[in-house]
């Protein structure tokens, strides 16, 4: 079987830089041939022989999911280039500054012959180290670029302070503490850190710590912890307050939910726990991962979800010596974290 | 009730090699027409074989034929007419736009798309352009008159291109994706995102839903006498009744139960008689009185994403069969 065409989102408020940093991976001298997807011939060229312009079209699939849309014009350009297989090797999605990564992403788990032939390799979203604390106070959909984001390309930041950096790089935390950042000038970043990243690949769903612990070189921070409680990245922990600096914010109605059971889960309990909370929280929760230790289970069960959209599967084998823990995260708007938390507990097996 | 026996045909397959993904395939007269996706579209005629540059850089997206010419759409947004001899001519250009869907009328006339721009094309060149609310995925002529189905989200609409009227519109909500007219003219009906089947009976609008597909339908074909349509998208080729009241109520046949799934169908001219081409490269004829099978080619030993038969086609008087895969090969069928 040929591997599937890794294909990378790359969204990002407009003006934040997205075009620069598709024509740097493009222009590199990487041997890669790409296949790009654009929606808006903006006045700066884009650099690439494959360029093919898209509508934007959303659908709802009538399934009764009620946030299950999907990208119509990206299902029929995916399908078009397929027939040049052979002439690419990677394929880069470069939406409108206002669009929701989520039907894009969703596009990858709700359509069979795009995920046969396809895979969604990262959301990639650029942000302005100068505007975007601007932005997520008045753009929603700047926020939720963030709060859906693999990796972030925090660019522009020779326009900004220290501090104003410093500021802006504490409010994505608040949002999406999972994501890594790269802080950039004209969108300047290596770009093995932006592509094949394997952010949806349940193998590669490794360790869900949060990314700036993981800077600090805090990884295994936790060790260092009794942990009979759940406990998140944004709970009272003063683990959590001091780090390079960065100072704890909270986002009014973004937010992420990380919980740690020290031990195993029931899947008679979670699974169903889990699926009800997608589907009633679904049009909230915008990312979910989860690595758990089933009862009597010597694999690991990791999922990873989009919206209503969960997929997961067991894993690899516990390894000798290795904690068997149950950690899942959620990044979402005005998710009830008490209700959530009761909910995972009440898997403990 | 015997078991069906499988008897083999493939030693009245010629092989061909087409190159390229075989986006589809057409008879002009003797000769067989391929559109294929590096853009060229390759023409045989017994020995002869010719290559022509459709769409030189670029690649066929669809095609469609009157039996004359193949005309096919590129991603280069041109139309391009190849007449068997090899002779190219341009009709039409949308200046880069993909062209998404292609289809041929009667009497010369010829319809696409390019997003949601739908253009018909009457017999003597005359051209007319309808605005669809979202990308027309699916064109289908009526089978008299000149009257244009319109696959897309959310409805089909049917347009009179000859007329200023404002289409009429068979609505069901979701992506309606290609789109077919029975012969008989009596039903319109769509393949939908969801992996099954929409008609309307145009009589008194009753909606039909055919549903249980595990993948899309992409290819429909009418039966000769109009009864039956033959659709992929399952493990079998799934066949629904049209005669009398339609399907309403009544269960599709499902012939030619392999473990890949049908990719094209095509019904014989003539004869009830299905042609199925698979996913895994297996090509089968089947009987539908009986249900007896004879296998035209074999399934590709290897398990290869891109053995699927693409393109399958039979010629006028169906004596013979033509069929393409998406990894280039093809071959022709010459019934003894």
């Amino acid at each position: 079987m040929a591997d599937k065409i890794p294909v990378t989102v790359l969204t990002g408020y407009l003006g934040a830089g997205k075009t620069t940093l598709l024509n740097r991976i493009l222009t590199e001298p990487h041997g890669q041939r790409f296949a790009v997807i654009v929606n808006e011939f903006g006045e700066v060229g884009i650099d690439n022989d494959l360029v093919v312009g898209a509508d934007e079209e959303v659908f709802e699939m009538n399934n009764g999911c009620i946030c299950c849309t999907v990208r119509g014009d990206l299902i029929r350009i995916l399908d078009g280039l397929m027939k040049r297989k052979g002439k690419f090797d990677a394929i880069i999605v470069e939406t409108t500054g206002l669009a929701d990564p989520a039907p894009v992403a969703q596009t990858f788990f709700m359509d069979q012959d795009v995920s046969d032939k396809t895979k969604l390799d990262a959301v990639v979203t650029v942000a302005d180290a100068k505007w975007l604390t601007d932005r997520l106070k008045d753009a929603p959909e700047a926020k939720n670029q963030i709060a859906f984001a693999d990796v972030i390309i925090l660019n522009k930041i020779d326009l900004v302070s220290p501090e104003e950096l410093a500021e802006v790089e504490g409010r994505i935390r608040a949002i999406n503490p999972y994501a890594m950042i790269h802080k950039t000038e004209r969108a300047s970043v290596d770009i093995s850190q932006v592509l094949g990243r394997n952010a949806f690949d349940l193998e590669r769903v490794l360790e869900l710590e949060p990314a700036f612990l993981e800077d600090d070189g805090h990884h295994h921070h936790h060790h260092d912890h009794d942990h009979d409680h759940a406990c998140g990245p944004d709970c009272d922990h003063d683990h959590h307050h001091h780090h390079g600096g960065l100072k704890h914010y909270h986002d009014e109605d973004m937010q992420s939910v990380a919980l740690t059971i020290d031990g195993e889960v029931d899947p008679d309990k979670f699974l169903p726990w889990v699926n009800d909370l997608v589907q009633r929280e679904g049009p909230n929760i915008l990312r979910s991962k989860g690595i758990l230790a089933f009862r009597d289970e010597p694999r690991r069960f990791v999922f990873q979800g989009v919206h209503m959209i969960l997929d997961g599967d067991l894993q690899r084998e516990w390894k000798p010596g290795e904690e068997r823990r149950s950690k899942i995260v959620f990044i979402g708007r005005n998710l009830d974290k008490e209700a959530i938390r009761e909910g995972f507990l009440a898997c403990t097996a | 009730m015997a078991a069906p026996t499988i008897s083999s045909l493939t030693d009245h397959v010629a092989d061909l090699a087409a190159g390229a993904h075989v986006t589809a395939l057409a008879w002009l007269g003797g000769t067989t027409a391929f559109a294929l996706a590096d853009g060229a579209a390759l023409l045989v005629a017994g020995d002869d074989q010719k290559r022509v540059a459709a769409h030189p850089d670029g690649a066929a997206l669809v095609a469609t034929s009157d039996g004359r010419r193949l005309v096919t759409g590129g991603d280069d947004g041109r139309i391009v007419a190849v007449a068997g001899d090899g002779t190219v001519e341009e009709i039409g250009d949308e200046k880069g736009r993909w062209i998404d869907a292609i289809v041929a009328g009667r009497d010369g006339t010829l319809a696409w798309s390019a997003g949601k721009r739908v253009t018909a094309r009457d017999g003597k060149g005359r051209l007319r352009h309808f605005e669809a609310p979202s990308t027309a995925q699916g064109l289908a002529f009526a089978p008299k008159g000149y009257r244009l189905a319109i696959a897309h989200y959310n409805a089909v609409s049917l347009w009179f291109p000859n007329t200023d009227a404002e289409p009429e519109k068979l609505e069901w909500k979701g992506s309606h994706l290609g789109v077919t007219w029975s012969p008989d003219a009596r039903f319109v009906v769509t393949s939908m995102q969801e992996n099954a089947l929409h008609g309307w009976r145009l009589s008194d609008r009753r909606d039909m839903r055919m549903t249980g597909y595990p993948a899309k339908t992409r290819s429909f074909s009418w039966s000769h006498d109009g009864n039956w349509l033959a659709t992929s998208g399952a493990d079998a080729i799934i066949v629904w009744p049209f005669d009398k009241d339609g399907p309403m109520g009544r269960a599709p046949r499902e012939c030619g139960v392999r473990h890949a799934k049908v990719s094209r169908v095509a019904f014989h001219p003539g004869a009830l008689v299905v042609a199925a081409g698979y996913e895994d490269g297996c090509i089968l004829l089947i009987r539908l009185t009986d249900a007896t099978e004879l296998l035209v080619r074999r399934a590709s030993v290897e398990a290869q994403e891109d053995a699927a038969v693409t393109a399958l086609a039979w010629d006028a008087k169906g004596k013979r069969l033509a069929f393409g895969t998406a990894a280039g090969a093809a071959g022709i069928l010459t019934l003894p």
